[in-house]
Order: C-alpha cells, then sequence, then structure tokens
C-alpha cells in the first residue's frame, strides 16, 4: 500500500537532480569583470575585439581567468578588485582611442565563477535585485499632456498650411490646450474646411460651435490617435535614455516600460547618482544646416588650411570631417518623426523624414535653392556636435516628406532614423521615484539574508528531527529539497532576488514545514487510534492531503494578490512566495511520502515506525523511538 | 517526545463568550489607536526622501538634525538604524520640482560636517507614486479577501468563509493597531507580511474548519459543541507546532536580519501568536454562532457518505 512505481521514483530523482544541476551555479559567487559592448548600433562585437582585448590585457601584463564572447557583450573576469579596475583602464584605452568618443562601453560587472559546463547548459545563478548588489534605480514619469499638445501644435500648423493651399478663409487658428480651434465666418468656407479635415487629417474629431454668425470649428485627437502619441513619445523616451545610459558604461541596465506613462530604470553598479541623473535628463538637439564646401572648406577638411568664417568643423559618424555652416535652418522641433525605409523606385534603403508644417515650408525654400548642395544633420548632446548624415540636396523638396538615401544599408538606414528620433525627448521626463543603494550595503543584506534562512532553517530541522525522529529527518530533507527546487527555479527563470525575496524564503519554508507537521501529527494520531504502522502512514498521507491544498490555496491567494497589485519590494517577495508554495507541495507530499515509501513500503510485516512518542491516554504509551504496531 | 498528552476534549466553546469577549476588546484597542494615534507610513507611501548615512564613529543625532535644518527643510527626522554609527534621515516630499536633488545637498552639507559620512541608501518617492501604492494596498487586501472567502465558500460554506475572515481580518486590524500604538514605521515589507499572514492563519482557520467536517461525518451523536471542541483538541498540537516551526524562522529574520526586516519580522510575530488565538477561539465560535450544521457540511455529497472508509472522503477539488 505504501509503495511508489518506478517512474514515480524516477520523476524524484529526476527532479531533485535538475533542481540541484541548475541551483549549483549559485554556488560559486562571483568574480570581479569588465564587461565590452558596443556604444554605437552600427558597430558590431566580433572576435577581432576579442582578440584586442586580450592583446591590451596582456600589454598591461593582466592575466585575465577568462575572456569570453557572449552574444552581445565581450566578458573579461578576473580575480581581484584591484585588477578588474587595472584591466579596465587597460581595455578603455585600447578599444576607445578617442575619449571623448566612445565606441565601446567598457564597464565594470560581476559575473559567476560557475565553470563553463554548467554555463553551456543556460544554468546561471539568481539575479541579484539592486538592494543586494547595490545601485541605482529611477522611475520615471512621461509627461503625456506634453505630448498631447505639442502634438496639437504641429496639427494646427499643418493645418494653417493645408487651410492656405485649398484658399480657405479663416478667422484664426490657434491651440487651446490639446484641441485646436479654428473660426470662420462663411457657411462655405465652413463646409469645405470640414471637408479638408475630414480628407486629410484623419487624426482629428471635429465638433462645431455656432456663436454669434460665427462658427468655431473645436478641433480634438481622436483617442486612438493619442494612443498611438503616448506610444510613440514613451518608446522615443525609452530609446532616447537607451543611449544616453551606454554613455554611463552601466553592464546591464534595465530600462523598461512600467503601465502607460512609466519608465523604470535601473543601474546596477552605479554609485555616482548626480551624473546619472544629469545625463538621464538631459535634452539633446537636432540642427539642420548647410554644408560648406568652397575650396577653402575642402582644405580645412584634410586639415591643411583653417576653418572658414561662419563655419564650424565636425565629425561624422565614421569620422570623416564635414564642415558646416553655423547658420541653423530647421532644428529638432520641426522634426516629427524619422523611420527607416526603402526609396520606391530604387529599392534603396533610406530614412524618411517628416516635418511639420513649418518645416516644411523652410525646407521647400531652401532645397529650391540649393539643388546639388549638401546639407547636413547634426545632433548636439552635451554641447558636443556630430554629423548624422550629410546627403546632396537632388531636388526641391515640399510637403514636408523627407527622403535621405544612397550609399547606405538597411541597418545604417535604421541606425539612423533612431537617431533622429533619439534626438530629443518626445514628452519632458520627471523622476518620482529614486532609489540608491550602496554596495556595503548590498553585500550586507546578502548576509543578513542568508544567515536568516540558514539559521532558521537549521532550527526548525533540528526540532523536527527531535520531536519526530525519521520521519522528522525525513521532513527535513523534503524542507531541503523545497528549498533547493525554489532557488533552482528562482536561476531558471532569472528571477530577480532581492532581500523581502529572501524573507520570503524563509517564510516559506517555515510555513512549508506545516505540511508535514500535518501529515506526521495524522500519523501519529492514526497509530494512537490503533491502526497497524502500514495503514497509519497511508491514512495520515491521505486524510492530511485535502488539508494541505486547503491550506496551500489560502497562501497562494493571498501570494497572488501582492504578485497583481505589488511593486518594487512587494514583487519580489510575492514571487518567491508563490514559487516557494507551489515548491513546498512537490517536496512535503511527494517527495517526503516517496522516501518513506522507499523506508518503509518494502516491509511486509512493519512492527514500528520511528515516529516519535506515541502517547496513548488510556496508559499504553509507546517507547520513545519507536511504537508497536498491531499486525 | 509529545508535548500534548491531552486526555479529554478541551471544553473550549464553554469558554466562547469570554475569549471572544477579550477578543472584541483588543480589536477596539486597535480600532480606537488607529485612528488615534493613526499608522507611521514610510516614504513609500507618503513620499518624500529618505537617507541612510553611515558614519565611522557613532553619529552625533543633533548635530546632524542641525545641520539638515540649516538647508531650509522642514520637518526632518533623524534617527539611528541597527547600529550607532548609522542613521536614517527622513525628509517630507518637497514643493517643487527639484526633491530628486534634496538628497544630495543634504549630503553635500553632511560631509561637509564630517568627512566620515557615506551614503549607503537613499531612496525618493514622489507623492503621486505614495497614493497609488496605498491604493494598491488596499486592492489587495480586497483581493485576498474576497478569493478567500470566495474559496472557502465554494470548499465549506457560507458561515465558515465569513468566520474565517472575520477571525483573520481581525488579526489583520490588531497588527495594524500594535503598528500604530508603539508607532513602528509600517512599510512595503510590513504591507507584504500582514498580507501573508492573512492567508497564513487563514490555514489555520482552515484546518480545524476540516476537522470540523470530518467529524461531523464521523461521529453522529456528538452536538455541534462537542464536535468543535474535539476538532481543535485534535488538531492543537499540529497548530502549535507548526506556528511554532514559522516562528523559529521569523525569530531567526528578526536576530539575523537586520533593521531593514525588523518590523517585517515583527509583524509576522504578532500575526503568528494571534493568529492561533484566532483561529481556535473566535473563528470557530463565531462559526457556531453562525448556526453550523451537519447537513450544511454533508449535504450533496450522500453517495460519499455510503463510503466512510475512502481516505479521500470529502475531498474535493
Amino acid at each position: 500500500m505504501n509503495r511508489y512505481s518506478l517512474w514515480k521514483y524516477a520523476i524524484l530523482l529526476v527532479a531533485v537532480l535538475i533542481g540541484g544541476l541548475y541551483a549549483l551555479p549559485n554556488m560559486f559567487g562571483e568574480s570581479p569583470a569588465v564587461q565590452v559592448s558596443v556604444a554605437k548600433a552600427s558597430l558590431k562585437l566580433d572576435l577581432g575585439t576579442v582578440t584586442r582585448v586580450q592583446e591590451a590585457l596582456k600589454a598591461a601584463n593582466i592575466n585575465p581567468e577568462i575572456v569570453s564572447l557572449d552574444g552581445n557583450s565581450i566578458k573579461a573576469r578576473f580575480a581581484s578588485t584591484d585588477i578588474q579596475l587595472k584591466a579596465k583602464d587597460a581595455i578603455s584605452q585600447a578599444l576607445n582611442p578617442d575619449a571623448a568618443n566612445p565606441s565601446f562601453v567598457v564597464a565594470l560587472n560581476l559575473l559567476s565563477r560557475s565553470p563553463a559546463w554548467l554555463s553551456s547548459l543556460h544554468a546561471s545563478p539568481m539575479y541579484l535585485g539592486l538592494d543586494l548588489r547595490g545601485g541605482v534605480h529611477f522611475m520615471l514619469q512621461v509627461d503625456m499632456q506634453a505630448a498631447l499638445s505639442k502634438k496639437a501644435e504641429s496639427l494646427a500648423g499643418d493645418l494653417r498650411s493645408a487651410m492656405r493651399e485649398k484658399s480657405i478663409r479663416h478667422g484664426g487658428i490657434s491651440r487651446n490646450g490639446q484641441t485646436v480651434e479654428i473660426r470662420l465666418r462663411d457657411a462655405a468656407m465652413v463646409e469645405s474646411a470640414k471637408r479638408l479635415m475630414q480628407d486629410q487629417f484623419p487624426d482629428l474629431v471635429v465638433a462645431e460651435n455656432v456663436d454669434a454668425g460665427e462658427t468655431k470649428l473645436v478641433a480634438s485627437i481622436q483617442a486612438v490617435a493619442a494612443r498611438k502619441v503616448q506610444e510613440q513619445a514613451l518608446k522615443q523616451n525609452i530609446t532616447t535614455l537607451h543611449n544616453r545610459i551606454n554613455e554611463l558604461g552601466v553592464a546591464e541596465p534595465v530600462i523598461q516600460q512600467q503601465g502607460l506613462d512609466r519608465i523604470v530604470v535601473q543601474l546596477p553598479g552605479v554609485q555616482d547618482t548626480a551624473k546619472a541623473k544629469d545625463i538621464l535628463g538631459r535634452t539633446a538637439t537636432l540642427e539642420i544646416r548647410m554644408v560648406e564646401d568652397g575650396a577653402e572648406a575642402r582644405a580645412a577638411e584634410t586639415g591643411t588650411g583653417p576653418v572658414p568664417l561662419g563655419a564650424e568643423r565636425f565629425l561624422e559618424r565614421n569620422g570623416a570631417p564635414v564642415i558646416v555652416k553655423k547658420q541653423v535652418i530647421l532644428t529638432g522641433e520641426n522634426l516629427t518623426d524619422a523611420q527607416p525605409g526603402f526609396d520606391s523606385q530604387t529599392q534603396e534603403a533610406a530614412v524618411h523624414l517628416t516635418l511639420d508644417a513649418k518645416g516644411a515650408r523652410i525646407f521647400r525654400d531652401v532645397t529650391r535653392e540649393s539643388v546639388g548642395k549638401r546639407m547636413a544633420i547634426l545632433l548636439f548632446e552635451k554641447g558636443k556636435g556630430e554629423v548624422v548624415t550629410a546627403p546632396v540636396i537632388r531636388s526641391e523638396i515640399g510637403g514636408g516628406r523627407v527622403q535621405i538615401s544612397g550609399r547606405m544599408t538597411t541597418m545604417e538606414a535604421a541606425d539612423t532614423a533612431l537617431l533622429l528620433r533619439a534626438g530629443s525627448l518626445a514628452a519632458p521626463m520627471e523622476i518620482i521615484e529614486e532609489r540608491t543603494i550602496g554596495p556595503s550595503l548590498g553585500a550586507e543584506n546578502i548576509a543578513k539574508g542568508f544567515n536568516s534562512v540558514t539559521w532558521g532553517f537549521a532550527a526548525v530541522a533540528v526540532f523536527m528531527c527531535l520531536y519526530y525522529l525519521l520521519f522528522g529527518v525525513i521532513s527535513s530533507v523534503a524542507l531541503a529539497v523545497n528549498l533547493l527546487l525554489l532557488v533552482a527555479v528562482l536561476s531558471m527563470l532569472q528571477a530577480t532576488l532581492t532581500l523581502p525575496g529572501m524573507a520570503a524564503m524563509a517564510l516559506v519554508l517555515g510555513m512549508a514545514i506545516d505540511a508535514n507537521v500535518l501529515i506526521n501529527e495524522r500519523v501519529r494520531e492514526e497509530l494512537r487510534n490503533g491502526a497497524a504502522p502500514q495503514a497509519a502512514i497511508h491514512a495520515g498521507y491521505d486524510r492530511a492531503w485535502a488539508t494541505i491544498l486547503d491550506s496551500n490555496v489560502t497562501t497562494l491567494i493571498a501570494g497572488l494578490a501582492l504578485l497583481a497589485f505589488g511593486s518594487g519590494p512587494v514583487r519580489g517577495f510575492a514571487v518567491v512566495h508563490c514559487l516557494g508554495i507551489l515548491t513546498s507541495m512537490f517536496s512535503g507530499v511527494f517527495f517526503s511520502r516517496g522516501v518513506v515509501n522507499f523506508w518503509y513500503g518494502r516491509q511486509k510485516k512493519l512492527k514500528s515506525v520511528s515516529i516519535g512518542t506515541v502517547w496513548r491516554p488510556d496508559g499504553g504509551s509507546g517507547t520513545a523511538l519507536s511504537v508497536d504496531g498491531e499486525q | 517526545m509529545e508535548f500534548f498528552k491531552i486526555r479529554r476534549d478541551i471544553p473550549f466553546m464553554r469558554h466562547a463568550l469570554v475569549l471572544n469577549g477579550i477578543s472584541l476588546i483588543t480589536f477596539l484597542a486597535a480600532v480606537f489607536f488607529l485612528f488615534s494615534r493613526g499608522l507611521h507610513l514610510s516614504v513609500e507611501f507618503t513620499g518624500g526622501t529618505l537617507m541612510e548615512v553611515g558614519y565611522s564613529q557613532s553619529a552625533d543625532l543633533s548635530a546632524i538634525r542641525s545641520t539638515v535644518d540649516a538647508l531650509g527643510i522642514k520637518d526632518v527626522q533623524v534617527q539611528n538604524f541597527g547600529t550607532a554609527q548609522d542613521v536614517l534621515i527622513r525628509m517630507p516630499a518637497q514643493k517643487g520640482g527639484t526633491a530628486g536633488q534634496q538628497s544630495e545637498t543634504v549630503l553635500a552639507a553632511l560631509k561637509a560636517a564630517d568627512p566620515s559620512a557615506n551614503l549607503r541608501r537613499t531612496e525618493f518617492v514622489g507623492p503621486q507614486v505614495g497614493d497609488e501604492l496605498a491604493t494598491d494596498g488596499l486592492k489587495a487586501l480586497a483581493f485576498v479577501v474576497v478569493g478567500i472567502m470566495l474559496y472557502l465558500a465554494v470548499r465549506f460554506e457560507w458561515k465558515f468563509a465569513v468566520a474565517a475572515i472575520i477571525a483573520n481580518l481581525h488579526d489583520v486590524v490588531i497588527i495594524l493597531g500594535f503598528f500604530a500604538y508603539f508607532q513602528w514605521e509600517f512599510s512595503l515589507p510590513v504591507l507584504a507580511a500582514v498580507l501573508a499572514v492573512l492567508g497564513y492563519s487563514v490555514n489555520e482557520s482552515v484546518v480545524i474548519f476540516d476537522r470540523i467536517r470530518e467529524n461531523f461525518r464521523r461521529y453522529r451523536k456528538m452536538n455541534t459543541v462537542e464536535i468543535i471542541d474535539n476538532a481543535i483538541t485534535s488538531t492543537i498540537s499540529r497548530t502549535i507546532i507548526t506556528h511554532g516551526c514559522t516562528q523559529l524562522m521569523v525569530l531567526s529574520m528578526l536576530l539575523f536580519g537586520g533593521a531593514t526586516l525588523h518590523y517585517f519580522a515583527l509583524a509576522l510575530t504578532i500575526g503568528i501568536l494571534f493568529g492561533i488565538y484566532s483561529s481556535v477561539f473566535v473563528a470557530a465560535a463565531i462559526a457556531m454562532w453562525l448556526g453550523i450544521t451537519r447537513e450544511d457540511l454533508i449535504k450533496g455529497q450522500v453517495k460519499k457518505e455510503t463510503d466512510p472508509n475512502d481516505p479521500n472522503d470529502g475531498a474535493q477539488v
């Protein structure tokens, strides 16, 4: 009656083995490392870069433990923090000869010491949260109202020029909050204005107000279009943040959307919050200027002559110098969108720019006068300008739709479009939550969490072994398996472990023992009532199961609520709590039953069970070690 | 070893009125303190800036306080955190957009006063986030209450669901009462602890209810009071041992977890102690007063009744 079939034992064994394997990387700890990744999307890491890193280290007389190329980064591991810092400088000097314009991000990181065969099985240690490793956490709120107002402003401009083209006379177009108001006197004009808006401005909903002979058309942005504006604003801000954070040299930054209008930025290991904040909040500007191409400029480009008056020297992204006039034609404010795409005739890769009405007008005038000349699009960040692209004007461009094409790969087109879009934040952001944790505090928190779990576990295990003897030992082993599986699952999911998460781990172990206490008490009770040992074990497990299930479901409901409504620290707690309840069902019931069955199940004439004292009210108490069963 | 050598069922229900009276008084006291003193909410809920600063020697709190006051920041709280060298500075949310910079100005001032000051941790929470956290916390509480009630109502009967929820919400209110009375800091981890306790002490009620149901089926001659007494008596050893084990874990957190986990562990300790009390004395008694009967639990299970030896009898998933 107390036997498991072979396949059940097989499942147990496999589960414990896999659990052990995936929990194993956590045992090795982490070593200081230097991580190299690309700072510009157009660059790629390859084996050549790995060799450069290795040579740089050799030249500096530093022996790395391991240098490996792993997806998008090269990681070099070192024995101590001192060597790590030296190595970072050496690598940084070798890869980024021009410190002002780095091509690679060289960052400090921690790397698991687990052997390569474990990593090749994708077994990696749990991801430590900021409170355990130190770092900065920001939550930024994007001002969506500002994004919508900006959109309304540009639509008002567009409307103005469209009405001029159609010769619709109006008494003024103005933006009022997020709506555009158009005043018209003539009924015929009202009609044609409405038709125009229907045809050319599908994003607007129009309401009509007649007031003292004057008709006021109030156009507001449609809900769908507004949502799209907000999504784009958020996406653009995230892209911009990505570019800026690359500069900070953070090994594993997390930049995530949260909710509809928030962005969470986590920078593990960064201590300089002031600098981080400065970089996050910085605004980049985009400028369009004409390229100076006289003979003097040519000479200046090659470096043989001085830069002509009224011009400046900038570098293109590939490092080629360009001499650009100081006069600004357009700024990023007039650029509403930039998307990669293809030329409709030549099928070459291209970047499509969309300008607002004012931009389109200026652009048309400028291009009409300068066919055959080059114009430069510059991106200014931190006061440092860079030429994103400098195309030749082929013909007059009207209508605000500009295409840049020629000698571009699809990849380059995508990069350029991204840079142009990232040039400015779509909407202003505000830091609404900030958390900084120093690295020493992180290490202390790990020790605190670890000690809590270890000592709590030891105390419970000692008590169980004393009180329930062999059954207590089995319960303790089951509890250890629970911990093992929990750590394994967390490692497999690469869930973030935080200090509240470690607290949840301790708590869930304390709660998980409940299942075994229930079972053991039930078995004792059956024995007390005179059941045979085998029958008592069987009945004990079976009767306890319904109760265990009930109590775990109620605990799980609380866990899920925390997961659904919690944020930050509560979420870390809830993840571990929920997973722990699930693994405890497996280990507390299925695994411990397996061990009991394995131990006692084969004995046909089982006389006694080692479960501690079975006291009987009639005085017929069992011995301290075991109780005689009635056969 | 056996701690519980109980010869006869303990007549818990005989004293139900007195015990529930005590419960009611504790509950009312907790509510009174909640309203009169209020919770000492952490910056996570109120919005504001929190800084943990470490010094190489014991920190001079009044000096730090005057340094911060000199910066013109109002209502600043300065206290030790964990050790004498560590100081926790709490500043309420300031009007204007410079709140994020506040910690830097303060740190600069502290460093000027004592160069050994080093920033261990800062936390800045904007007021809008704080409000959200509070509403999310209430939502989570509502979700747990409704979820558990539904589950118990389906699994047992509505009277049990009502009894369990009243008993366990009374635990929650008492924990909050403790936090209000002692003005302990109520932070997000404490909220998590409170909700975890809610789920956990419902377990306790569930174990007893399970036994009551089983007894109704098994002992046809006993009346409701006897059945409840028997159910509590036969599960009391498990109740105490389980809670003892959980408490061992929590104690370990209280001892080794440091200042960050202190209030979390404290909330759990109170929750566990009152969890035992309320499940044993309050939940069962309320169920009794609501008038649970054998028919309530056995209806619709006629088929199963014919097989009392089935160990899975009564189990439904």
